[in-house]
């Protein structure tokens, strides 16, 4: 029985957090915050520079070729200091679409830009408010263009590559496309969003070129692998997210002394803390038994991914408001980060998708197991 | 990470299961109990004859000095003796309490006579122990018992009472706190024994539970005398002895038995609402998928402490989590199961209600679940405190003399 990651996989771990501890400070954090810029370009070159661009990318196609359980470790680390970066839409999406489905050329001409930090990519696949289901999709491939609006996308006002969803002519169910974002017929606007760190646009394809990415029609399966994985990933960043925010409250608890003594010795407070912790733990549990199934490529992913994305989802916004809640007044200032987690936590967890309709696919998944 | 046993981790296992193979029932239910299967008398009989068994195979008292009959085992065994044993009919509830907590705080403060008088025929269930503490006004604040001890020459003199005691009505011995200054702070006047049940002066009634069952005595002592050499621990002494017994509850308390989310899920698939099946009701869907995924938690955090305790490691007070987590939820699900029966709901007639009426059951048992070793307030407490490491709650009971202390609402 070994249920926790290697030592060599810590170590990596406390290297992420010492380089982000320097440069996804919360001064650096708040410079994206405050500003029009929409990434923090100096931090996505170091962790280019770091190798952690192409973790999970094999080295044919110049990555490091280390596996998913040492993504994991970095994605927990970049979830703890909420760093502003296109981390999410460019590895655990484009990567690991490309990955599943991308064909050797495909490959070949992205994975080694990606490895490097030279290149951003996003996933467009809403259109509008609501459940983005395969009928909301209205956007039409046919004849190597692709035409239709996507917003919001998580990182399409800066990225270079798209994997799209979209309608092709003579496929009954959606298919996935890929769009050089820098061709022409391709409008990007950015949207605001609650998590200004993270930015986000519209994507208005006229025209513009496109190649499917996996078979014509087959994008409903390939978009439920891609998601799965990318939900493990972005589990292990809310788990970092919500530990940061637990963390915070702590600290500030300790501190704080009201009615003459610290606002920790309040069961009020005490049992506050316990519900965020519990909440943590058992995210990390569920996190945990993903990452094994991701890197083991273990049948029980898909119902393993939803559970850890269901998990980590509730833990990390609980955490992020009870944090509020315990700094009081002052956590609903500008000035103090608690915000920064509250809107993190509320991002990460509508990026892949509601929770509400992850609790649906988990049930599907386990009513389908049990045959 | 992986999910594979140790070569020695195999190969207990081995042995587990072959010994299980050999001297045990399959359970006939997922929810059997061996109190279910023989009531009574005859379940204590049995149970003791199976820890003999047991004893013989080196399959009890895993982690207790070798000695005294123990093996020095790492924790893992106790895990891995519990995950074999699962499937299969095996006592609870009958001597976990004397060789988990009364033994190991014998050891700590017994002299070597006394250990080697009452360890070996607790390990093979010849002798039955009980754990005399809990009072009508003294439970999550235990340090507030009030039974008095008053010394006689070469013994003492008992009186008070004492209550939820598992195991009373059939114990052939006891550890017990007493107060034996009133005029010292509370944590400072307590003297810690242990004692024979068969002594005059004792009186056990049992309790009956909401559930029907009875689980649970009182205790009545009368002027019990017991020998001065059956302390354990200076005189005023008794509150760390009974913090070193506390501390070994952790490793005792075993998970809860009952209804939990799969046989929700499978009830869920099989009941008709008014739209249809359960399964396919959105509201369902959403609660079952939350239940899910506490379960699954617990259960991999579980595997987390295993790891730690693989590596060597003690189990500490983060452990308090599954019961912490478990005991609420097995509630919610009775209580939503019982919605999802409807009117039908109702039903305990084992013969009518689904599963043989474990739902309902369960409605009635799982409060005591939140309550017993430690209510969910005290384990929020202890993991505030000792977990995340924050100051313990402003205290009015620390400094002034116990007979000061305000007992009610005046």
């Amino acid at each position: 029985m070994n249920f926790d990651f290697s030592p060599d996989q810590k170590a990596l771990r406390d290297q992420a957090r010492k380089f982000l501890a320097e440069h996804a400070s919360s001064v650096r954090v708040r410079r994206i915050l405050d500003t029009d810029e929409p990434y923090d370009r100096e931090l996505w070159r170091g962790v280019a520079e770091m190798g952690w661009t192409g973790t999970a990318i094999p080295d044919t196609y110049g990555g490091a070729g280390f596996g998913y359980l040492e993504l994991c470790v970095i994605a927990e680390e970049l979830g703890r200091s909420v760093a502003p970066i296109p981390f999410s839409s460019t590895v655990y999406l484009v990567a690991e679409a490309l990955l599943l489905a991308g064909s050797e050329a495909q490959k070949r001409k992205w994975l080694p830009r990606i490895a490097s930090g030279e290149v951003v990519g996003c996933l467009a696949l809403a259109e509008g408010a609501g459940a983005p289901t395969p009928p909301a999709v209205k956007t039409r491939a046919a004849g190597g263009r692709i035409s239709g609006t996507k917003a919001p996308v998580a990182d399409g006002d800066v990225a270079d590559v798209a994997i799209v969803a979209a309608r092709a002519d003579g496929a009954a169910d959606l298919s996935l496309v890929l769009v050089d974002l820098a061709g022409p017929g391709v409008t990007r606007t950015p949207l605001s969003t609650v998590d200004p760190t993270r930015s986000h646009g519209r994507l208005s394809f006229d025209g513009a070129a496109a190649e499917p990415l996996g078979a014509p029609g087959a994008g409903v399966a390939l978009l439920e692998r891609v998601l799965d994985r990318a939900a493990v990933l972005v589990a292990f960043e809310q788990v970092g997210g919500a530990q940061a925010a637990l963390d915070m409250a702590r600290e500030y608890a300790m501190g704080r002394f009201a009615f003459g003594r610290p606002i920790a010795s309040f069961q009020a407070i005490k049992h506050k803390l316990v519900d965020m912790y519990v909440g943590v733990e058992l995210a990390r549990s569920n996190a945990y038994y993903a990452a094994w199934a991701l890197s083991t490529d273990a049948d029980e992913l898909a119902v393993a991914a939803a559970a850890a994305r269901i998990s980590a989802t509730e833990a990390y916004f609980h955490a992020a408001k009870e944090n509020i809640q315990t700094h009081g007044g002052m956590g609903f200032t500008w000035e103090f980060d608690c915000h920064l987690h509250y809107r993190r936590a509320k991002l990460t967890g509508l990026g892949l998708g509601s929770a509400r309709r992850w609790k649906d696919l988990l049930i599907t998944r386990l009513e389908a197991r049990a045959g | 990470m992986d999910f594979t046993d140790t070569p020695e981790e195999a190969g207990f296992r081995n042995e587990a299961r072959a010994f299980l193979e050999r001297h045990a029932e399959p359970k006939r239910g997922a929810f059997e109990t061996w109190q279910s299967r023989y009531p009574d008398r005859e379940g204590l009989e049995r149970a003791k004859d199976f820890q003999r068994k047991r004893a013989d195979a080196g399959l009890a008292g895993l982690h207790w000095p070798k000695a005294y009959g123990g093996r020095e085992a790492p924790a893992i065994f106790q895990v891995i003796l519990a995950q074999e044993e699962a499937r299969y009919l095996v006592p609870r509830g009958y001597f976990e309490i004397g060789l988990g907590m009364c033994m190991p705080t014998l050891f700590a403060y017994g002299t070597e006579e006394q250990r080697r008088r009452y360890a070996p025929p607790a390990l093979r269930g010849d002798e039955v122990w009980c754990q005399l503490f809990s009072e009508p006004g003294a439970g999550s604040d235990l340090a507030g018992l009030r039974t008095r001890a008053v010394r006689d020459g070469d013994s003492w003199v008992v009186n008070g009472q004492k209550i939820w005691t598992s195991g009373a009505h059939w114990a052939d011995h006891a550890i017990l706190v007493t107060r034996s200054d009133p005029k010292a702070p509370k944590h400072k006047g307590l003297t810690f024994f242990f004692l024979s049940m068969k002594s005059p002066g004792i009186e056990t009634r049992r309790i009956k539970q909401i559930s029907g069952q009875s689980h649970f005595n009182e205790v009545y002592l009368t002027d019990v005398r017991i020998p001065d050499s059956q302390r354990l621990g200076a005189v005023g002494q008794g509150w760390g002895v009974a913090i070193t017994t506390l501390m070994n509850e952790r490793l005792t308390s075993g998970e809860l038995r009952g209804p939990d989310f799969e046989e929700l899920f499978a009830l869920a698939r099989t009941v008709e609402l008014e739209d249809g099946p359960a399964i396919a009701n959105a509201a369902v869907r959403e609660r079952l998928a939350d239940y899910y995924v506490r379960t699954q938690g617990v259960r991999w955090s579980r595997f987390r402490t295993m790891t730690a305790l693989s590596r060597g490691d003690t189990p500490g007070p983060e452990n308090s989590i599954g019961k912490l987590v478990n005991a609420p939820k097995a509630q919610d699900i009775a209580s939503f199961a019982l919605d999802l029966l409807d009117m039908g709901g109702v039903v305990t007639d084992k013969d009518w209600a689904p599963m043989r009426a474990a739902f309902q059951e369960s409605l009635l048992s799982s409060p005591g679940s939140r309550i017993a070793a430690g209510t969910d307030e005290i384990l929020k407490n202890i993991i505030a405190e000792r977990v995340l490491g924050l100051p313990q709650d402003v205290r009015v009971d620390r400094e002034a003399p116990f007979d000061q202390l305000p007992t009610s609402r005046r």
